[in-house]
Order: structure tokens, then C-alpha cells, then sequence
């Protein structure tokens, strides 16, 4: 006669069964995105040149382009959600975005998400007039050089510049820009991001960039245990790479070659 | 604790920082003080367009946010070939405010000695320069001194945005340790009591300095 015992012991244990059935199903996104036919991206709205609102309010630039790649390569639609700093890895465990770009690699983030191959290039440089030669980080003794207080580019360079370098800390990037523009400094220390705007105004003073202080390489960011979204998204990206979409890209948005060295 | 400890991080940066201050305070006191005092003669002077532009100056620099007018000094004057160093900068657009105010305030005082002790001092055959200066200028300084102490305290205090230039004041000082640190609130709150501290002992300097300039008794 079977007791109730027994009998909840029975319900458990298809309950188990049946869940344990499911979640490697559930957790193929890659199985999602397909059915679902669109694929949810996490990017900035104020990146730029990476990704920006632009004046017709739309979101422009080389991590929207790239992601249009992606969802073309993978055959659905792209839909792209903002996100802050503070929110985007909490989005992407919850769910609510499939992945996640321009995330720079750090162990600290390895233990909680996974990350592809880089596909853009970021890094903190130098930049300086062609006229002036500074070939690393020792040139910079006696110069003045100009960074925006506080950020991880003051850090770096506090760390590398030798002690006679004449560092000016401004409150935000429009001081360090218009101090170089001016030319009230010799130097200017930005991430490439911030770099490709100087580079866009092409002054009289031929700004180009002298040596890099860091390299952090952007990448796309998944959640763990997706090894078939994984492989799918690095396949994209060597392939991106290889035919110089992404070389156009950076061209496009960054306004130089992409040196592979960078990624 | 940073290596080099606490005097070398925080302490040497701080007096650093307190030294431009008041470097900046006491060469725009006295620049600006010398070109109020002509100001003000030009804004009382008979020939109409040194008047009016005098006029015009006064009403340009008191009508316009300080921090526009250093950032003009500093970002802008480049473009007309005008390249002013940090300090040099905020001396030039500290003086230039100060003047402003200064002039009207010097006028005020001008305006208020009686047309009689300008005349009694002709009468004694003494040349117009010397009335000026012995006579009526005196008299005018004495009755507007606490003004021109109040405006000295103040262009002090508003002295902290030069280091948005980033001129190494007491504010980018303290900017910079809380921008290491992240300890908001003991830096500012150390920044607030220096600023205090310099505001009164600045009263009572240019005070006493006043007091031996005009004769005792001032406000």
C-alpha cells in the first residue's frame, strides 16, 4: 500500500527529472535567438564614436554597425537596448539582453560572464602634434600634458610619465580638448574613443598619436555556459576580421587602419 | 596610506595649493586696485569717449560670468596669438574682474567728497594731480574701503574656479586628493575651513593695510 511518503517522494522526483531536462534547453540562447528570429544587444548611448545618439535620434556608430553585422550573419534582427554602466551585467544574467558590447576584459568580470574574441579596438594613447617627437614614455619629461582629472587615463599616466612631466588635470574631456586645440598644452593623454575626435578636427597642429599607456580590446560579453552562442559569435568575428569589415569599420568611425595588434 | 605618507600626498599639495591662492589674490589686489583708481578717474574724466569706454568696461566685466571670462583669457586669446601660461591667465582675467568692480566702487567714493574739498585744495595753488591724489582720493578710499575689502574676500573665494585651467590652486588640490582618494567629505570639508581661515585672516590684513594707508578708524 503506498504511503504518502512514497508518494511525494515519486512527485520529487519527476519534478527533478523533468527540470533537470530543461535547463541545458533553456540555456542555449543561441537556440533562442534563432527561434525568436532577433537578437537583443546591450549597448551605450553616449560612446561615441563607438555608439551615440545621433541628430535624428537614432543610435550611430561602430559597435551599431557591428552589431547589425552580427545579426545579419546570424540571420535575424538586431535590436539594440541602451545601457549604463551600472545595469548592463545585471541585463545580461536577468536575461533581458543576449549580449553585451564594448566590455573590456577584467578577471573580475571573467568569474561572472563570458567574453569572445575583441572586436574593437580601445586603448589609452598619447596624442601629439606630428611636429613633436615623443616615441614613449620617457619623451614625456618636461612636456606639458594635458588629462581628464580622475579617470583611469590620469592614472595611467600619473603612473608611466616621468616626475619633471608637467601634467594639467582638467574637470572634463572639452578642457583637455580645448587646452590641446589652444595650445596651452603640448600633449594630450585620451582614451581612442575620446582620441578619434581630436583626430577628426584635423588642426593646423596635425595631431597623431604618439604610444599607447594601455590597451583593453572591446569585446562582446555573454552569459556563462553558452558554449554554441560562443563559438557562433567568434566564427562572426573571425570572419568580420578577415574580410576587413571590421578594418572599414574602424576606418569609418575611428578614422584609422585596424592594427591587429590593438584587438 | 599612499607611499611617501600623509605630509607628501596631502599636506605639501594643500600648502602648495594655499600659496597660488594667495599668490593670485595679492598680485590681482594690487594690479586691480592701481587700474580701479584709474578707472575711476577715467569714468569721471571730461573727455567723453574715455568716459563711456571706461563705462563700457565696467559694464562688460560686471555683466559676465567669471568663469567665461577665464576661459576666454585662457582657450580663446590663443586664437589671437595671445598665449597666457595658467597663472598668467588667471592674474589677467582675476585683474580684469576686479577692476571692474573696483572702478565703481572707487567712483562711488569720488562721487561722495564734497565738490568743496577739490576746490579748497586749488585755492591753496596746489597742481590737480596732487589734489587728486592727497585730497580726494584719500577721503574717497576711506568711505568705500569695506566694500573693497568685501570685493577682495570675494574675488578670493571665486578664485577657486581658475582651476578648471588647471592652475594648482587650493580647489584643484583638492580636487585631485578627492579625486584619489574618494573622501569627499574630509576634503571639502578641509578645503572649506582653509577657504574660512584665508577669508578672515584676508579681511584682516588688507584691513590693517588699509588702516595704514588712510588713517585709522576704518570700518
Amino acid at each position: 500500500m503506498p504511503s504518502p511518503f512514497r508518494a511525494i517522494t515519486a512527485t520529487a522526483l519527476i519534478a527533478w527529472s523533468i527540470l533537470a531536462f530543461m535547463r541545458p534547453a533553456q540555456a542555449d540562447a543561441l537556440a533562442d535567438i534563432k527561434r525568436n528570429g532577433v537578437i537583443t544587444m546591450g549597448v551605450f548611448e553616449d560612446f561615441p564614436p563607438f555608439s551615440s545618439v545621433g541628430t535624428d535620434m537614432s543610435l550611430r556608430g561602430y559597435d551599431v554597425d557591428f552589431a547589425n553585422a552580427v545579426a545579419k550573419s546570424l540571420g535575424v534582427k538586431a535590436r539594440l537596448v541602451p545601457v549604463t554602466g551600472q545595469n548592463r551585467i545585471p541585463a545580461l544574467q536577468s536575461r533581458k539582453v543576449d549580449i553585451l558590447l564594448s566590455v573590456g576584459h577584467s578577471a573580475e568580470r571573467e568569474k561572472v560572464i563570458d567574453f569572445t574574441a575583441a572586436y574593437a579596438p580601445y586603448y589609452i594613447a598619447v596624442l601629439g602634434p606630428r611636429s613633436l617627437k615623443v616615441g614613449g614614455a620617457a619623451d614625456l619629461a618636461g612636456k606639458t600634458v594635458a588629462v581628464n582629472r580622475g579617470t583611469l587615463e590620469d592614472s595611467s599616466l600619473t603612473e608611466a610619465a616621468p616626475p619633471t612631466t608637467d601634467i594639467r588635470r582638467f574637470d572634463n574631456y572639452n578642457g583637455v580638448i580645448s587646452a590641446f586645440l589652444a595650445g596651452q598644452v603640448q600633449l594630450i593623454t585620451v582614451g581612442n574613443d575620446v582620441g578619434s575626435a581630436v583626430l577628426a578636427r584635423r588642426p593646423a597642429l596635425e595631431p597623431e598619436q604618439k604610444f599607447q599607456l594601455l590597451s583593453s580590446p572591446d569585446h562582446v560579453a555573454l552569459n556563462k555556459n553558452e558554449p554554441a552562442l560562443r563559438q557562433a559569435l567568434d566564427d562572426i568575428i573571425g570572419g568580420l576580421k578577415a574580410d576587413g569589415t571590421l578594418n572599414r569599420l574602424s576606418m569609418q568611425w575611428l578614422l584609422k587602419p585596424l592594427d591587429p595588434k590593438d584587438l | 596610506m599612499p607611499a611617501g605618507g600623509v605630509l607628501e600626498a596631502y599636506v605639501v599639495p594643500i600648502l602648495h595649493g594655499i600659496s597660488t591662492t594667495l599668490l593670485l589674490i595679492a598680485l590681482t589686489v594690487l594690479l586691480g586696485g592701481t587700474l580701479s583708481i584709474l578707472g575711476a578717474a577715467a569714468r569721471r574724466s571730461a573727455t567723453s569717449w574715455v568716459r563711456g569706454g571706461a563705462g563700457w568696461y565696467v559694464e562688460l566685466f560686471r555683466n559676465t560670468p567669471f568663469i567665461v571670462q577665464l576661459f576666454f583669457v585662457y582657450f580663446g586669446l590663443p586664437s589671437l596669438g595671445l598665449r597666457l601660461d595658467p597663472f598668467a591667465a588667471a592674474v589677467f582675467a582675476m585683474t580684469l574682474n576686479f577692476t571692474a568692480y573696483g572702478t565703481e566702487m572707487v567712483r562711488a567714493g569720488l562721487d561722495a567728497v564734497p565738490p568743496g574739498q577739490r576746490d579748497a585744495g586749488r585755492a591753496l595753488g596746489l597742481h590737480d594731480f596732487t589734489v587728486f591724489g592727497r585730497v580726494v582720493l584719500p577721503q574717497a578710499l576711506r568711505s568705500v574701503f569695506p566694500a573693497l575689502v568685501s570685493q577682495v574676500v570675494i574675488t578670493m573665494l571665486e578664485s577657486a574656479v581658475v582651476s578648471q585651467i588647471a592652475l594648482r590652486d587650493l580647489t584643484y588640490e583638492a580636487d585631485l586628493i578627492q579625486s584619489r582618494t574618494f573622501r569627499a567629505f574630509e576634503t571639502y570639508a578641509v578645503a572649506t575651513g582653509i577657504y574660512l581661515g584665508l577669508s578672515l585672516v584676508l579681511r584682516r590684513a588688507v584691513g590693517r593695510a588699509g588702516g595704514r594707508l588712510l588713517g585709522q578708524g576704518l570700518g
